[in-house]
Order: C-alpha cells, then structure tokens, then sequence
C-alpha cells in the first residue's frame, strides 16, 4: 500500500473515477501514481491466467500496470497523467473490441 | 518525410549533456523523450517534484539541475512525451506523441536510452504489491508517494540503500531490509579495492548511506538465500532465508516489497537496429559495442550513457558529451584538432567515475540462484511462463533464446522480453552447457513501444513532420496498392 | 560416426514434419538444423491450413492441399495425445475476402477456373455481404463479399514446430541442432553430411532446407530453382474473442492476438523491413475490419517465403544419387499433414502419392504453367 507522505505540497487537486468510485489525486500524477496513493493496488488481470497485478516499474517498461482509461482499454498507467474528471478502471483479461 | 541532422533520443543524464554539447557548437539538436519532463530515471521530476527539502532526495539527485535547465533555453528542440517506436538503419525514426505517429529521417542518431532494473524473478514476484525499487524511486520523485508499512526491502546494490534512506529521511517507515549480496562478493570485491579507492567518494556516500540505515534502526538481514513473497491475491509476507540459518525459514508481514539488483542497459533499440553486442560478464548484461566515442557499429548511431553499459549519472553525461562531439565531428561540424582538444578532459574524467565501477561490479554481483530462478518462478511476466518451461524446451534441443520464444510465448508479450530477456539467455546457456554469446538473445522488431493499427496505417503517409506539427493534422489513412 | 537410415537436412516446419513422419515406422532419424539465428521460414509463417486458389494451372497442388487439409483432422489429436501440445487446429472454413464487385467477380472467375481443373474436388462459394456478415460479424460495411471453402482452417505454426520436434523425440528420431551442413558426398551406398561440427553419415537424405536447398540440391544431381519473397505480419495485443474464420491476411490466434499479414500464396510482399510496408498492412486490415483501429500492434514479424517459379511445391528423388530427395515449399503448414502421412512413407519405400508425380522440377524445363 502506498500513500501521499503528510508534507506540504502545493500541487492542485484533481479528482478522477475509479471503479466508479471518486478519488482526490494530485495535479500532474500519473494515473499509477494516482491510484497506488489512493491505496489501489490491483490494476488489472492477466489475459493469460487472469491473476491479478499492479505496477511493477513505473517507467513504462513492464506493463503490468495496464488500465482502461477514458474508454480506451489497455493503457499504460504510468505513462498517462490525471486529469479532471478521467474515468478509470481496471483492465480485466484480454480487452474487447467495440463496434 | 522531413530529415533533421542531430536526433537524441532519451531525456538523461547522457541525451541531456549531448543536447546540450551540440548546441554550443552551433547546431540545434531534436531530444525525443517518452517522460512528460526531462531528467531520465535519476532526475526525474527534477523541475516538478514535490519534495523540496534538498536532503530528502540528496545532493546527487539535485546535481542534475544545471543539466535539466539548459534544456529551456532554446538552443535544444526539447520534445518530451514523443515515444520512439520505429529505427532503422537508415535513419528512419518512427515517433509517437500522444496519439499521432509519424516518421522522421535524422542524419546522425544519438541513443541515450538508459537503463531498466535488471530482472528479480522469485517466487510471487508478479504479485500486486511487490515491485522495483526503481519503482518506488519514481513515485517518491515524481509525486511524494511512499509505500507504507509494513514495507520490505530486498536484493543488493546502492540504489537499494538509497531508496531505504530516502524513506527513513521522508519518515516513512521500513520494516527489513534483506540483503541478497553473497559472502564471496566481498572477497571478489576486494581485488578492486585499488579503484574504490580511486573512486573514494561514491565509497564514503555508499558508506555514510548505510551508517544511516544503521542510526534509523531498520532491520537489516544478511545473505539472504531464498526469498518468497506470498498472499492471496496481494502480497501479504515475505519469507526468506539466509546463510547463516539455512534451515530456517523466516517470515515478515509485507504489503510492499521492493527489489533490486542493479541496472541493466536498455538494449531495445540496439538490438532491433541488430548492432553488435558483447556479454559483460562483469557486469552480467549485453552491452552493444561501441568504441571511446560512443560511436556504435552502425553508421551514424552513437551510444550514450547507461544503455551502452552501466557507469551512472556522471559518467552518462560525459558520455553524452563525447557522444555529440563524435557526431559533431562526423557531420564535419568539428576538426579532429578541436574533437582531440575537446575530448581528452572528459575521457581523463571518465576514467576517475568509472574507476569504482569494477569494485561496486563485484560487490553487487548478483548470485547465480537469483538469475536462474527455479523451476516453479515466473519468467515471462507477460506470457507467464516459468523457468521450467524453457528449461523443457531446452531439453527438447531447443538452443536459443528465439526457438524457445517461438515455442513457449516467452517474451512476445508487450514488454517485448524487457522483463525476461537475461534471464532467459541465462537459463539456456546453464542448460545447453553453450556459452551466453553463442546462447544469444531475443531478435528484436519494431514496434518497441506497442501502437494501434490505426496509427502505424498513418505513419508512413510522408507528411512533413513540421507541417504536421504546426498544423496538428490528423491521421490519414493510407491506400496503397498491393502489389 | 552417428549412423542414421535418414537425415533429414532442416529442422523447420517441412524437414521437422517429413522427419517425424519417418521416425513412425522406426527407422533410425536424424534432424540436421542450423542454430537459434539462422533465418526460418516456419517462425513467421501466418498459420493457415489454406486450400483456396492453391493449385490453378496445376490442379494436382489442389488436390495435395485438400489431402492436407483432410489429414489435419488425423494430425493434430495424434500431436496432442503423443506430446501433449495443442497446435489449435481449427477447421471453421475461411473467406479470401473482395473488398469490390469487381475483385469479387473476378475472384468467382478464377475460383471457377480452379473447380473446373480439378474436376470438382475444389469446391467454393461466393458469398455476399449479407452471408459475409453472417460468417464473420466483425467484418466492416465496406467490403463487398468473399469467397469461402469449408476446407480452409489455421493452426499455430510455432506449437506445430514445437509438436512436431516434441513428436520427433517420442518416437525415438534425433534432433541435431548446430548442424549446418556444407557439403553432401556419396559415400557407399549412402550419405555422409559435412558440418562443422562433424560428419553424419546416413542412407538417405532429405533436403528441405527452404532456400538452403538451393546450394545442397546440385550436390545431388537436383535442383532446387528457388527465390526468396519476404512476408511481414504484424500481431496484436490479445484481445477477446473476435474472429472463429481465418481471412485469408488476418486472423485470430487460439491466445486472442490478431495476426496480420499477407498470405502466403496470392500477395508477394518484396520489402518486409520498412515502415510503409507495415502502414500498408494496417491499413488494409483496417479497411476490411475499420473497427480494429485502437487495437495495438505489439509485434512485427517477416519472414522469407520459399518460393518456386510457380508458387507450387517441388519433390523430387534423385536419379544419379538414390536415396536422395529434395522437399521445397513455402506451405509448411497447410502441408504438414501429407508430408508426414504421405510424403514420409514415399521416402522410406512405399508408392510415390499420384499429385505429387508432376511436382518435379523437371516441370520447369518442359512448360510454364499459368500461376500458383
């Protein structure tokens, strides 16, 4: 589990969805970021195996931390950043292909 | 499509220090870099991180300012967000910014690509909660986040005891450090004490590092043999042994657990461009060949930095230099008077940082039972394939690491083999008794970065790059005859 | 010196199922393959069991596949029962899609052409959008229609590798990789390979070393008249399930990825490394199937398709060196089933199949056949 550290920051704050769930995050996270300090840990499941994962590198080189993103399935979390009002929710299995 | 004549790719310490060596000779160079803001991995969020108090993140982390402004200039045509999906040979450079695609042509080509954690498979390390220490440093950068309790960390090397005192300084709590470095490392290391000695600084910060993990009281285990991180589901503890109690088994509740054992370049580029490269056993990694210039064996490719072979930040930015001088030299753009005037001080300060390089190599060599993982442990993160697998391939007669990847999946998932390349190459060589350059690795091919059908069909529509810019144009779909 | 009855030169999809055909009636075999670099064919092939449009102006090569194709039903539950690998074998039929009326008549002219020379065994409908649709629901608006065979299906070239070099071991043959070889000489009543490796001594040879067969084949008074044709395929993340039909340059792999490329028979791509071949590629899976746009590409492939003059294959028993063969062709999966069921037991003594007499290379000296 992750959280902010209790120190000031400055930052503005953005709030995002989650699983339908609202979240107040910081200006300028990535979507990873966002939810790890939100105390999201599961992020997707594999298409594989559907075992569960989350982030395991933060820079763009693993992609375990893949998300559904404003609609768009199988996006890297770490690379996007937050903004107002995104939508987010878990990548679960291989992603489907709309009409 | 538009040719530029300087393209670095990679916002580091190496792609930064090359920028900015180009543009004080007059040439304005375009820096591609995947991250939102400059810095690489080691400056990362430099200009936006929210911890400001210096010491929190150190004076090493801080260092990277003068490197990080002089991309606001002007001098440098800074394009941060672009990812590189394509190269070739010829120069051809397919980028990808937020969701267009295009190519471009550079005529001399800096890669400044860096490097990834090296790859840490255990049992449950694809488990939700156990990540890279590297991870956990780009989350305290870039946003102030920190793992809470209960917070393990494992492996060995300083980026280890760096992240665990940045977490004690920023009040966050660690439960243990497990320290994976063998006995016999301190031996090998001690060969090299002639250049620790020479490289005295990173010595006594390496030092000081761990006499704060002392004062701050964390638990601190020593020769770990065996390390498991279980829960269901999520990571929930973590059981280890050691050297010391091998019959053992000791148990700590973890929601984080956090590993590291060192970096390893960052070869996807190298690799697809089919560059030479050479095993260092040293430093147990495929670096691709380059010569004291960072000139690569592929016309008009230089290499900077990490990615041609582990060094750190200084040595990167040096690297960078004499990369851009090399290039600078070749575009007729400096004379071998001034090139031999401009690198000798940088080649005599190369030598002095990397002079520790074989000391921290042999201390932080990670042991054998940590890269050739047993059976049962994941390799492929994305393909879930396990170390016994490829070894049943390997017996099938199964030589290398590409036969095995096209009859287990190991490695063709989107991280493209970035998570289980070594260890794979490692595996097969143990099995095949082969040794790990005729075991070879993954062959390599665009796209290095996964991008939609959509945007490779309006890649190679042969807009100007420029226009395509000014104009934001959209995507267009090209009909080409087949023949 | 290793003795085998045969050796089999190229441990690709051709030589591996040849190989494992004649280690069924327990001879002694041995399977000479390059090493983990050397370039294969069978690693970028697009995974059809493809009878459509195979064979016009050489009605027997249609004849052939539908064997194949028939025989695939036998083969792949035989691999799965002896190595446990599922090579994903499916038999749905498939469509050559035609994206306008003219490619769709034009294409039920030629379709014709073919039923017509192989007095009816090649049998095929048209279908329009609508039947089209019905087939394949995720097909876009624009595409006019296709043709559609029952006979066509698709498999997982890379576990049908695996099968086969796994079924290979089962029945006792020997895989030697590593095993280049430079140099075929008579020796005695057989064969002795050189490789740097050493000699491997043998009473027949088989070559199907795909373009390697061309400097092996006049070593054994053949020839092997052979050019390379570079295929690209691009593959895509897994994505949920989408398409039952193989097409005939996309389908669905049995773990969810889309493969994209051109087939291997109707459209040769000559320049498989550069950006513009893969926009191309895109752009028409796109245009078939417009809702795929987001879909991502993770992979790129290109492979050098093994191509006779014709398009069709060549086999052939050497007259001045008995015991010698040559196997070349560029459908190592649609033919895997014949030539592990029939090509294999002609080799090890029993009677030549009649659709392969005239696949000889002789056939290029008397005539030139219409296309492949």
């Amino acid at each position: 589990m992750f959280a902010y550290l209790k120190q000031p920051d400055a930052r503005e704050t953005v709030t995002i969805e989650f699983e339908g769930r609202a979240l107040a995050v910081r200006e300028g996270d990535t979507v990873a970021a966002a939810l790890l300090a939100s105390g999201v840990d599961i992020f997707r499941s594999t298409p594989v195996s559907e075992s569960p994962r989350g982030p395991w590198c933060m820079m763009g080189g693993c992609f375990d931390c893949l998300l559904e993103i404003d609609g768009v399935p199988n996006r890297q979390g770490c690379q996007i950043t937050v903004s107002e009002g995104m939508t987010v929710i878990r990548q679960q299995g291989a992603r489907r292909i709309s009409p | 499509m538009r040719t530029i004549p300087l393209a670095i790719i990679g916002a580091g310490p190496a792609g930064m220090a090359a920028a900015a060596t180009a543009a004080r000779y007059g040439l304005k160079p375009v820096l591609f870099d995947e991250q939102p803001a400059p810095g690489g991995q080691i400056y990362r969020a430099l200009e936006s991180t929210p911890l400001r108090r210096p010491e929190l993140l150190g004076e090493d982390y801080w260092h990277g300012k003068s490197l990080v402004q002089a991309l606001r200039d002007g001098a440098i045509d800074y394009r941060p967000g672009h990812t590189v999906w394509q190269l070739n040979r010829d120069g051809e450079v397919g980028l990808l910014a937020g969701d267009r695609a295009e190519l471009i042509r550079a005529e001399r080509i800096v890669l400044a690509t860096g490097a990834q954690e090296r790859p840490f498979p255990i049992p449950g390390w694809t488990l939700p909660g156990v990540m890279g220490a590297g991870a956990a440093q780009v989350l305290l950068k870039t946003s102030g986040v920190a793992a809470q309790a209960p917070l393990v960390l494992a492996g060995s090397g300083p980026l280890l005891y760096l992240v665990a005192a940045q977490y004690s300084r920023a009040g966050a709590a660690v439960a243990a450090i497990l320290e994976t470095t063998p006995r016999e490392n301190f031996r090998h290391a001690a060969g090299h004490i002639g250049g620790a000695v020479k490289g005295w600084r990173y010595l006594r910060k390496g030092l000081s590092l761990l006499k704060e993990l002392k004062r701050a009281g964390i638990r601190h285990e020593h020769q770990v043999t065996e390390l498991h991180a279980e829960g269901n589901g999520r990571l929930q503890h973590v059981r280890w042994r050691t050297a010391a109690r091998p019959d053992v088994w000791q148990q700590c509740d973890a929601t984080t657990l956090l590993l590291h054992h060192g970096v390893v370049p960052n070869v996807q580029m190298t690799r697809a461009l089919g560059g030479e490269h050479d095993w260092s056993e040293a430093q147990l990694c495929w670096c691709p060949r380059r010569d004291s210039l960072g000139r690569s064996d592929i016309e008009g490719f230089f290499i900077a930095g990490d990615g041609g072979g582990i060094g750190g930040a200084k040595s990167a930015a040096l690297q960078g230099e004499l990369a851009a001088l090399a290039a600078l030299a070749s575009l007729d753009l400096l004379d071998d008077v001034a090139l031999h005037r401009e690198t000798a001080p940088r080649h005599r300060a190369l030598a002095s940082e990397l002079a520790i390089r074989p000391f921290l190599d042999a201390l932080y060599r990670p042991g054998d039972r940590w890269r050739r993982p047993a059976d049962e442990v994941i390799v492929c993160r994305c393909e879930e394939v396990s170390a016994g697998e490829v070894r049943r391939v390997a017996k099938l007669g199964c030589s290398g690491p590409n036969q095995m990847k096209s009859f287990t999946r190991c490695g063709m998932g989107p991280c493209q083999g970035r998570l289980c390349g070594l260890t794979v190459s490692e595996i097969l060589a143990e099995e095949t008794g082969q040794s790990i350059e005729q075991t070879g690795y993954y062959r390599l091919r665009p796209p290095f970065k996964p991008i939609t059908l959509g945007q490779m069909a309006s890649a190679a529509d042969g807009t100007d790059y420029g226009q395509r810019q000014q104009q934001g144009s959209t995507a267009v779909v090209t009909e080409k005859a087949s023949s | 010196m290793a003795n085998y009855d045969f050796a089999v030169v190229g441990g690709g999809l051709v030589g591996s199922a040849i190989a494992y055909g004649l280690c069924s009636s327990g001879h002694r075999v041995a399977v000479l393959d390059e090493g983990d670099v050397a370039y294969r064919a069978s690693r970028g092939n697009f995974g059809l069991v493809w009878v459509q449009s195979k064979g016009l102006g050489m009605p027997n090569y249609s004849d052939w596949s539908q064997s194949s194709s028939r025989l695939w039903l036998e083969l792949a539950p035989e691999l799965k029962a002896l190595t446990g690998i599922d090579v994903q074998h499916r038999r749905p039929g498939g469509v050559h899609l035609c994206h306008t009326e003219q490619d769709w008549l034009a294409r039920r002219e030629t379709l014709n052409r073919l039923a017509g020379q192989t007095q009816g065994s090649f049998r095929f409908e048209m279908l329009d959008h609508q039947a089209l649709a019905a087939l394949v629901p995720a097909i876009g608006g624009d595409v006019f229609g296709a043709s559609w065979t029952e006979m066509d299906g698709h498999a997982n070239p890379l576990y049908l590798l695996r099968a086969l070099h796994a079924g290979i071991a089962h029945r006792g043959g020997h895989y030697l990789q590593g095993s280049a070889v430079r140099w075929v000489h008579r020796d005695g009543s057989g064969f002795r390979l050189k490789r740097d490796s050493g000699d491997v001594l043998c009473g027949s040879v088989i070559l199907a070393a795909g373009l390697g067969n061309r400097g092996l084949a006049e070593q054994v008074g053949l020839e092997a008249p052979l050019a390379p044709n570079r295929g690209e395929v691009l593959i895509t993340e897994r994505v949920a399930p989408l398409l039952e039909l193989p097409t005939t340059y996309l389908r669905q792999t049995g773990e969810g990825s889309l493969q994209i490329g051109d087939s291997h028979e109707d459209v040769g791509m000559n320049d498989g490394t550069r950006t513009a071949v893969l926009a191309d590629i895109a752009s028409r899976a796109l245009r078939a199937f417009p809702r795929l746009k987001d879909v991502r590409i993770v992979r790129s492939w290109g492979a050098l398709r093994v191509m006779t003059p014709d398009g069709c294959p060549i086999y052939q028993a050497s007259e001045t060196h008995p015991g010698a063969y040559l196997a070349c062709c560029h459908s190592g999966v649609t033919l895997a089933a014949v030539h592990a069921k029939r090509l294999a037991p002609w080799i090890s003594g029993s009677a030549c199949p009649e659709e392969i007499i005239p696949l000889t290379a002789e056939r290029f000296h008397v005539r030139v056949p219409e296309t492949a």
